[in-house]
């Protein structure tokens, strides 16, 4: 009987490009950490940069932030969403075999360019949207496609009711589709140039980014991701979501708040205050539905809190919860003017971006291609304690991280604004640099624990997937077909 | 006649409270949408079990416990 479902789950969903994105998603994570390695170092130890230009620190910063955004974060979400849509509809997905291929390939040659391109010197400087226009036209067709694929695939489905991950996942395409529209308005200087000018001046313009960049958090970081938690939190806990009415309030809420907030990057510039002050307001009120997702998530547990003593997987899901729960406190507390007056410009916000990008974007993906994985190609995982081993690197790893950040933000908004009895600056622009070395030292270290889990988990997959491929005897085969369920 | 539509909403200090008029009463439609009525409740609860319905992962301990929810309900 197990060996038929297995059977029949694989011939009537694609599974072969939920397996493709799967594999890229980790390469990238590996090569994107790498890179965001690499770059703390050069701050912490600046000889790194060796006086080469294509990797200084100015241009392997967009390298790392693409690849750990889209190369690493992206992938996971084309497979994951494709994953999902097609078990929750019970569905194939739609378009073939071509159209989603072409989601496939067209997404990876935008990640090769943009790496290529910005380590030549050529960028839009739009952060997180760095792809030089020509890219940006690619990524439009292939997010197109992405959204035909996924939306006609929601429409042929066999179950009545659209599942809420799928809400997620469709208001991550349709907002990533305006925000990547809006952002990248460019009018190039010529034809045969990759250069461009903004369509936009002025306070407009960083106006436009920064609706851009804080929804990219909202929709791309947080809304997607909230969608593939509300698929494998459930599925590895083997009980369904806490409360599906508190889902529903969930996105509703996230989806209308979250629009309104990217104005709070501007605190305190030719911003008019109004807008700071709506973009504060709705910040504040962005923390009731992320704290209740957080809570519908966790409560799924409720009554099977034995689970994190014996399953790493789920512990790396209810981790990236927590930090989840943390990072969108953190967030509302620095949107206050007063608070940001002290925290922007400082090395607190790339500790608060990180709690979030790593203890809850990697950590969620990561406890979901543990349960994803083996079930794609039908077996068991390798190893369950390299998995317990990953947890903990990966834990230190980010609070090593955003300890580390947040003296050296703390530290430096206070040296920064520190005055002497005369009315005088205390200190001078140089003693808040030298500052920082040690916290830089630190934050370097913890992203090394959090690169070597993540080599770790490559070598893992690896080895699950290889044995995948051995011949098994008749009750291993059952095995690995009762898993591929 | 649409000009002074336009004009009337053209001015903030009505646009504004209109905004919250209308965001505020979906945010309140939506509460009370999804948290009343007995039937509503059950019907959309329901919906959680999607992901498991093409295998049979659940947790034995979780279908215990709705059985004697079940049990509870039916006065057993």
């Amino acid at each position: 009987m197990s060996t038929t479902t297995a059977s029949v789950a694989t011939e009537q969903y694609n599974y072969g490009i939920v397996k493709k994105f799967a594999i890229m998603a980790m390469i990238w994570g590996v090569l994107g950490m790498l890179a965001g390695v690499y770059i703390a170092s050069e701050l912490a130890w600046p000889f790194l940069n060796f006086n080469i230009a294509e990797i200084t620190f100015g241009r392997l910063r967009p390298v790392h932030t693409t690849l750990v955004i889209f190369g690493f974060g992206g992938s996971a979400l084309f497979a994951t969403s494709y994953y999902i849509v097609q078990r929750t509809c019970q569905a194939r997905l739609w378009g073939g075999k071509l159209l989603p291929e072409l989601t496939f390939w067209g997404w990876q040659l935008a990640l090769v360019l943009g790496v290529i391109t910005y380590m030549a010197g050529y960028t839009q400087g739009r952060e997180y949207a760095e792809f030089v226009w020509p890219i940006d036209l690619l990524i439009t067709v292939v997010w197109v496609i992405y959204f035909a694929v996924y939306a006609m695939t929601l429409v042929k489905r066999s179950q009545p009711h659209i599942y809420v991950a799928n809400w997620f996942f469709m208001a991550f395409i349709l907002a990533t589709a305006l925000l990547h529209i809006f952002n990248n308005l460019q009018v190039p200087v010529a034809w045969n140039s990759l250069e461009s000018y903004a369509l936009f001046a002025g306070v407009q313009d960083a106006m436009t980014q920064w609706w851009y960049g804080h929804n990219a958090v909202g929709f791309f970081l947080t809304a997607a991701f909230l969608g593939m938690m509300y698929y494998f939190v459930p599925k590895q806990a083997g009980r369904p979501i806490y409360s599906y009415r508190l889902s529903i309030v969930h996105f509703w809420a996230l989806s209308f708040l979250y629009m309104w907030v990217g104005a709070h990057h501007l605190h305190w510039t030719a911003l008019p205050d109004w807008v700071s002050t709506l973009a504060a307001t709705f910040s504040i009120l962005l923390l009731l539905p992320s704290w209740g997702g957080m809570i519908n998530g966790i409560m799924t547990l409720s009554g099977a809190w034995e689970k994190l003593r014996t399953d790493p997987i789920m512990l790396f899901l209810i981790t990236a919860l927590a930090f989840y729960g943390m990072s969108t406190f953190e967030g509302p507390m620095m949107s206050l003017k007063s608070v940001n007056a002290l925290s922007h410009y400082t090395d607190w916000t790339v500790g608060h971006v990180h709690s979030g990008a790593l203890g809850w974007v990697a950590m969620i993906t990561i406890g979901s291609f543990y349960h994803l994985i083996p079930r794609l190609w039908g077996t068991t995982l390798y190893s369950t304690k390299l998995v317990f081993v990953h947890f903990w690197l990966a834990t230190i790893g980010v609070v090593l991280y955003i300890v580390a950040l947040w003296v050296a933000g703390i530290g430096q908004g206070l040296m920064l604004r520190a005055f002497d009895q005369y009315g005088n600056l205390a200190y001078t622009f140089i003693e808040t640099v030298s500052f920082l070395h040690i916290p830089y030292v630190v934050r370097a270290i913890g992203g090394a624990f959090f690169l070597s889990g993540m080599l770790l988990m490559s070598y893992n997959i690896y080895m699950t997937i290889s044995g995948a491929r051995q011949p098994a005897s008749d009750e291993g085969r059952d095995a690995v077909a009762a898993a591929a369920r | 006649m649409i000009g002074d539509i336009f004009a009337w909403l053209g001015d903030m200090e009505n646009s504004k409270p209109l905004a919250l008029i209308l965001f505020f009463s979906t945010f309140v439609g939506i509460i009370l949408y999804v948290y009343t009525g007995k039937k509503r409740k059950q019907r959309l609860e329901s919906y959680k079990d999607i992901p498991f319905m093409d295998d049979d992962e659940l947790d034995p301990t979780h279908e215990k416990k709705q059985q004697v929810k079940k049990d509870e309900s039916n006065g057993k």
